[in-house]
């Protein structure tokens, strides 16, 4: 009886205390934009809100064009777009930074002769418009399309950068890029994507116009599928301490490690 | 005397509460479902959505037809029953009144350790060694497909069969079995004329389980079916209702996220009523 009365009023006890935590004024940085950008951005806000206590980072993932309205509009400190600005945009006075560039690569089975595909020929597979491995040099085999789930970022790139969205005739759309790396890796008449940084020696990651991907490559421009990861501030005005302080943070170089982590080569 | 009066009543209390939780989380999430659910719905037209053959959320005109996740999921399960039902119900009979001792325990340990590997490792068996094998038996170009999903949750539903038929079937009063041999049957018809009879509303409870198990089942199907938003076809990627939600949730926003919350609730309202109308015929008979 007694027992039971003290279990109760310890689990009182415990949760007044929960409860009790209060909070206070905090300073904080507010990004918006690219969804494609939220594994680096996310990386990026803990390790500043790491290295600086009290700062709150906040992300929110609307896309590019909503995030570059955003810093126009001033209801955001940094702007996050994974496309260069518009001629137009610059001259309403938004400035944009390079964070880092996203490479993806285009994978096939290990024994898959074919070793080279022009941008067009990889636009005009995924569209379903070659369907045989012999049309571009390989030998006979229906092509297998390995793509992405809608929301992924990966898929998002790969499909604005060769000119295929919304057209791409999916055989399978896997959740990860491991998951992709596997499937193709089991179907020798496979061809897939996946970012630069999860290719792995299970499959042959093939050279798009020539070009073998690397972060040289992608670093130099030469490699044709990737993009870049641009941050979006407003040209003349000034942000705010905190916010310059995590725009200094993620340009740096001590940063570069967390944006390779993330899975995009950074070009600090 | 009152103390120990005031004692109970407390006891009670803390049971009534504990009872009430259970009650409380079953209240929560089908409110957090509809609440979350209809806002879609609404957007896009509950005919357009349940009946809508595309699904292209994230296209520059979105489209919001969950047709093909509703049937790949009835297909799926409806697969998974016709291939696991058999082979549970046969095993559990076998089991139950045949198998010697020995056999018994053991196959019965080797089922409870089916019913124990996680879902997601049926996936990467499935995924390694299932999909392969259905692409070079049917010359496919690919192996994810209705198919292979079917044979992975008929696998996953046999535990469940298997285990409730078994303890149904041994709950059959031994003066049935008797009896029925007493008047010159031979085991065989015992066994199917009247202890599976008589064991009647366990197996079907065995076969309610399977349904649920099966129709909810996310990991294991979305790594074996290709994932894509196809109407079924046996041999073609096929997305169910719980793999669309799952394989979307991760980076989905606006509308799209809404309507994977509309999803979930068509699965939710889904299951209640195959329960719903799998339990009034298992009690119908009961009645009758």
């Amino acid at each position: 009886m007694k027992k039971m009365i003290a279990i109760m009023l310890s689990i009182l006890m415990l949760m007044a205390c929960l409860t009790a935590c209060g909070s206070k004024e905090e300073k904080s940085v507010s990004t918006d934009g690219s969804t494609s950008m939220s594994k680096v951005i996310n990386a990026l806000g803990e390790a500043f809100m790491e290295n600086n206590s009290g700062v709150n980072f906040t992300y929110n993932a609307t896309g590019s064009g909503t995030g570059i309205t955003a810093v126009k509009d001033g209801t955001c400190d940094i702007g996050l777009s994974s496309r260069y600005l518009k001629d137009s945009e610059k001259a309403e006075g938004l400035k944009e930074t390079i964070l880092a560039i996203d490479g993806i690569a285009i994978i096939v089975h290990s024994e898959n002769p074919v070793a080279d595909l022009t941008l067009e020929q990889i636009s005009a597979i995924f569209k379903g418009e070659i369907k045989n491995w012999s049309e571009v040099g390989g030998s006979d085999g229906e092509i297998v399309l390995i793509g992405r789930e809608e929301s992924s970022g990966t898929r998002d790139g790969f499909e604005s950068i060769t000119d295929t969205e919304d057209a791409c005739a999916y055989r399978q759309e896997l959740t990860s890029n491991g998951a992709v790396l596997t499937a193709v890796a089991e179907n020798p008449n496979a061809i897939g994507y996946v970012s630069l940084s999860s290719v792995k020696d299970t499959v042959k990651a093939i050279c798009v116009n020539g070009v073998a991907p690397s972060e040289a490559t992608i670093k130099d421009g030469s490699y044709a599928v990737q993009r870049p990861f641009v941050l979006v501030t407003k040209e003349g005005v000034e942000l705010s301490e905190t916010a310059q302080a995590f725009f200094d943070f993620a340009t740096s170089s001590a940063a570069s490690e967390i944006i390779s982590a993330a899975g995009v080569v950074p070009v600090n | 005397m009152k103390n120990d009066k005031l004692f109970e009543r407390i006891v009670h209390g803390i049971f009534l509460i504990l009872g009430l939780v259970t009650v409380a989380c079953v209240l929560l999430i089908t409110v957090y479902l509809v609440v979350s659910g209809i806002p879609a719905i609404a957007q896009i037209g509950l005919w357009d959505l349940l009946f809508g053959k595309a699904w292209v959320p994230t296209g520059s005109e979105p489209q919001f037809g969950i047709l093909p996740f509703i049937l790949s999921s009835v297909y799926g399960t409806a697969g998974a029953l016709v291939l696991g039902v058999p082979i549970g119900f046969l095993t559990a009979v076998y089991l139950s009144k045949k198998a010697s001792p020995k056999v018994k325990q053991l196959m019965s340990a080797a089922v409870s350790l089916l019913a124990g590997i996680p879902s997601v490792v049926y996936g990467l068996v499935g995924m390694m060694v299932l999909v392969p094998g259905i692409r070079d038996l049917f010359s496919l170009p690919d192996g994810a497909s209705l198919l292979a999903a079917i044979i992975v949750l008929a696998i996953m539903i046999l535990p469940s069969i298997i285990s409730v038929s078994i303890t149904a079937l041994d709950a059959v009063p031994k003066e049935y079995e008797d009896a029925s041999l007493a008047l010159g049957a031979t085991p065989e018809e015992t066994w199917f004329r009247v202890s599976v009879p008589a064991a009647k509303s366990g197996i079907a409870t065995a076969v309610v389980l399977g349904v649920g198990r099966a129709i909810g089942e996310a990991m294991a199907v979305m790594m074996v079916s290709g994932n894509v938003a196809n109407m079924p076809s046996l041999f073609e990627s096929v997305r169910f209702l719980t793999t669309a939600v799952s394989s979307g949730m991760g980076y989905a926003d606006g509308l799209y996220r809404q309507a994977l919350f509309s999803i979930a609730l068509v699965l939710f309202l889904f299951i209640m009523l195959i329960n719903a109308v799998l339990n009034f015929f298992l009690k119908g008979e009961k009645r009758s």
